[in-house]
């Protein structure tokens, strides 16, 4: 198993971690940290699977993640100052459909 | 001069020119409305340039910074790219000069509302001439983030909540698309769209990344049953922002989808019927959730997810009839974007004016606000798809692909759809007209407001009379 291979799995295992907290986290910050997890997942794959070639290592692949990142940590930014400004507009840091809930998942799941 | 004119990189300066503008309002809060305002319209002048030249010289192509692609970014543009830049610049440019009016009150909203909203536009232009899969990923990133600030503008809880839930499905969107993106490039090695369209040969190394990439395309575009967001995200932000959004957001990812599906024409039955029979669902669906709303707002949001579903009824069409389904998709898009805004604007000034948006206490608005009512009238019969509006060109043509390969089906789908649209705007058009039983705060409107709402209506309804003109410019782009 190489070790580009080794990183793809990697990264569509952190995607499928991700995409389960960010459907069913309740928690809007929990919900933005599944969204960078998926992000750090779908960068892994893309450099995982461009190091997986005969040629060596490819630097397009570099150059679109450290793209990505920029992209990540401004859509990260925007997400935090909204989920603050809703917490002090509605008193909890959730989505009205889930407002019911448990936000800090004491009871299990 | 002239040939100094014709020789300026428009393709550049179309984003280039939001870019600085956006920077500049951002840096003189004071002047914001101003310089708003000027860097729409010399960005409309660039994005009509731009179709002139495709319209005159066919395709164009640009370097950014004379690095040649891969390396570099290269700019296309052809004919379907320019009738969205069009789009994008007749919405843009009336939606400023309403919201200049209509933001006058509220100075720290102005200050945020122009430097978003030039963002976004950059966003859209660079996003219609991306011509690399990943570039186009960047511009979609970018529109999202400033759509999603723009809906959190107003402020209100319900507003921010629904910015929220957009945030989320958006950027769930993109990262679906990445991923596509991604294994795209590990199984061509490139990701020029006009290479990999040469390179593509199907099976299942395309299928995978194609259908991650479809996926989330049809989580951002709002299609049934994706559609959840959309209605509180539009429903709640200030009528222009929703103009935006309707017209022009939801139309970038559907423009993307479209261009995916030309590059790669995948083959088979199974997935064009599915995005039809979401469409036709869509078309229902939207039109009874738009039919049982109290809000007006609200009304107009969903009546946006059932004109979405129309979008989607030329993939099943497409096979048989490419040339009329894809021109009749395109164009119903076009006059959706046109409509949808001079309707979300005219629902704005009724909100100003009566200080609320509850459709059954809509106090005698065709006697106070008759332009305004035109207006939504107008779009109304656009949407609903009377001749010679836009609306009607792009239906006819759909109808037309229908029955010339004899689905009965579809070919009802369009026409029921129709009717339902008809039902809901006149609803809204019988509670204007009667006396509400309360007493209703009233405000003045100005008549600027007034007035930019039914020209961008009335555009719509002649649309249809430069489709002979339009739809030409779309040969060989349609597969």
């Amino acid at each position: 198993m190489s070790s580009g291979l080794l990183f793809a799995c990697g990264g569509l295992g952190l995607l499928a971690i991700g995409l389960w907290a960010l459907v069913l986290r309740a928690h809007l910050i929990r919900k933005v940290l599944a969204v960078n997890v998926m992000g750090s997942g779908a960068f892994l794959l893309l450099v995982g699977a461009g190091s997986m070639g005969e040629t060596g290592v490819d630097p397009v692949p570099q150059a679109m993640v450290i793209t990505g990142i920029v992209v990540a940590i401004s859509a990260t930014a925007l997400a935090l100052a909204l989920v603050l400004r809703l917490a002090n507009a509605t008193g909890k840091p959730a989505l009205p459909e889930d407002r019911e809930r448990d936000l800090m998942d004491e009871g299990g799941r | 001069m002239s040939e100094w004119l014709a020789g300026a990189p428009w393709m550049m300066l179309a984003i280039m020119l939001p870019l600085a503008g956006a920077l500049v309002a951002f840096l003189l809060p004071r002047h914001s409305a101003l310089v708003g305002l000027g860097a729409g319209l010399l960005t409309a002048c660039a994005a009509l340039a731009v179709m002139l030249q495709v319209a005159a010289d066919g395709r164009q192509a640009y370097q950014l910074g004379g690095w040649p692609a891969p390396l570099g970014i290269e700019l296309v543009a052809d004919g379907l790219s320019v009738l969205m830049l069009a789009m994008t610049a007749v919405v843009g440019v009336a939606v400023s000069v309403y919201a200049r009016v209509y933001l006058a009150d509220s100075p720290d909203k102005v200050r945020r509302f122009w430097p978003l909203w030039l963002f976004l536009w950059a966003a859209l232009n660079a996003l219609f001439q991306a011509g690399d899969a990943f570039n186009l990923y960047v511009t979609l990133e970018l529109m999202g983030l400033s759509a999603v600030a723009l809906v959190a503008l107003s402020g209100s809880g319900p507003a921010l909540s629904g910015a929220m839930r957009y945030l989320l499905v958006s950027l769930l969107g993109s990262l679906s698309y990445l991923v596509g993106v991604a294994l795209l490039y590990h199984a061509y090695g490139t990701l020029d769209l006009a290479l990999l369209s040469e390179r593509a040969d199907g099976g299942l190394q395309l299928a995978v990344p194609l259908g991650a990439m479809i996926a989330g395309l049809l989580l951002k575009t709002g299609l049934f049953p994706f559609h959840i967001w959309l209605p509180p995200a539009h429903g709640s932000a200030r009528a222009p922002v929703s103009a935006l959004l309707s017209g022009l957001v939801v139309k970038a990812s559907f423009y993307l989808l479209l261009r995916l599906w030309f590059t790669f024409t995948p083959e088979g039955q199974g997935v064009p019927l599915l995005l039809g029979s979401l469409g036709a669902t869509a078309i229902f669906w939207g039109s009874i959730q738009a039919l049982r709303q109290k809000r007006l707002k609200l009304l107009v949001a969903y009546s946006t997810v059932a004109q979405l579903g129309y979008l989607f009824i030329a993939f099943p069409l497409a096979n048989l009839e490419p040339a009329l389904a894809w021109g009749g998709s395109i164009y119903l898009a076009l006059s959706h974007a046109m409509a949808k805004g001079a309707m979300f604007l005219a629902a704005g000034s009724i909100m100003t004016q009566g200080g609320h948006d509850e459709i059954d206490e809509l106090d005698r608005v065709v006697e106070r606000m008759p332009l305004t009512l035109a207006a939504f009238a107008l779009s109304g019969i656009s949407l609903a798809g009377l001749p010679p509006s836009g609306g009607f060109v792009g239906k006819w043509m759909l109808l037309q692909a229908a029955m010339t390969q004899g689905s009965w089906f579809w070919a009802l789908v369009i026409i029921v759809g129709g009717l339902l649209t008809a039902t809901y705007v006149f609803r809204v058009l019988g509670f204007a007209f009667t006396k509400s039983p309360h007493e209703h705060e009233r405000h003045d409107v100005p008549a600027t407001m007034e007035w930019t709402a039914l020209v961008l209506a009335l555009g719509a309804v002649l649309l249809g009379f430069a489709a002979p003109w339009a739809l030409p410019l779309l040969e060989g782009v349609l597969p």
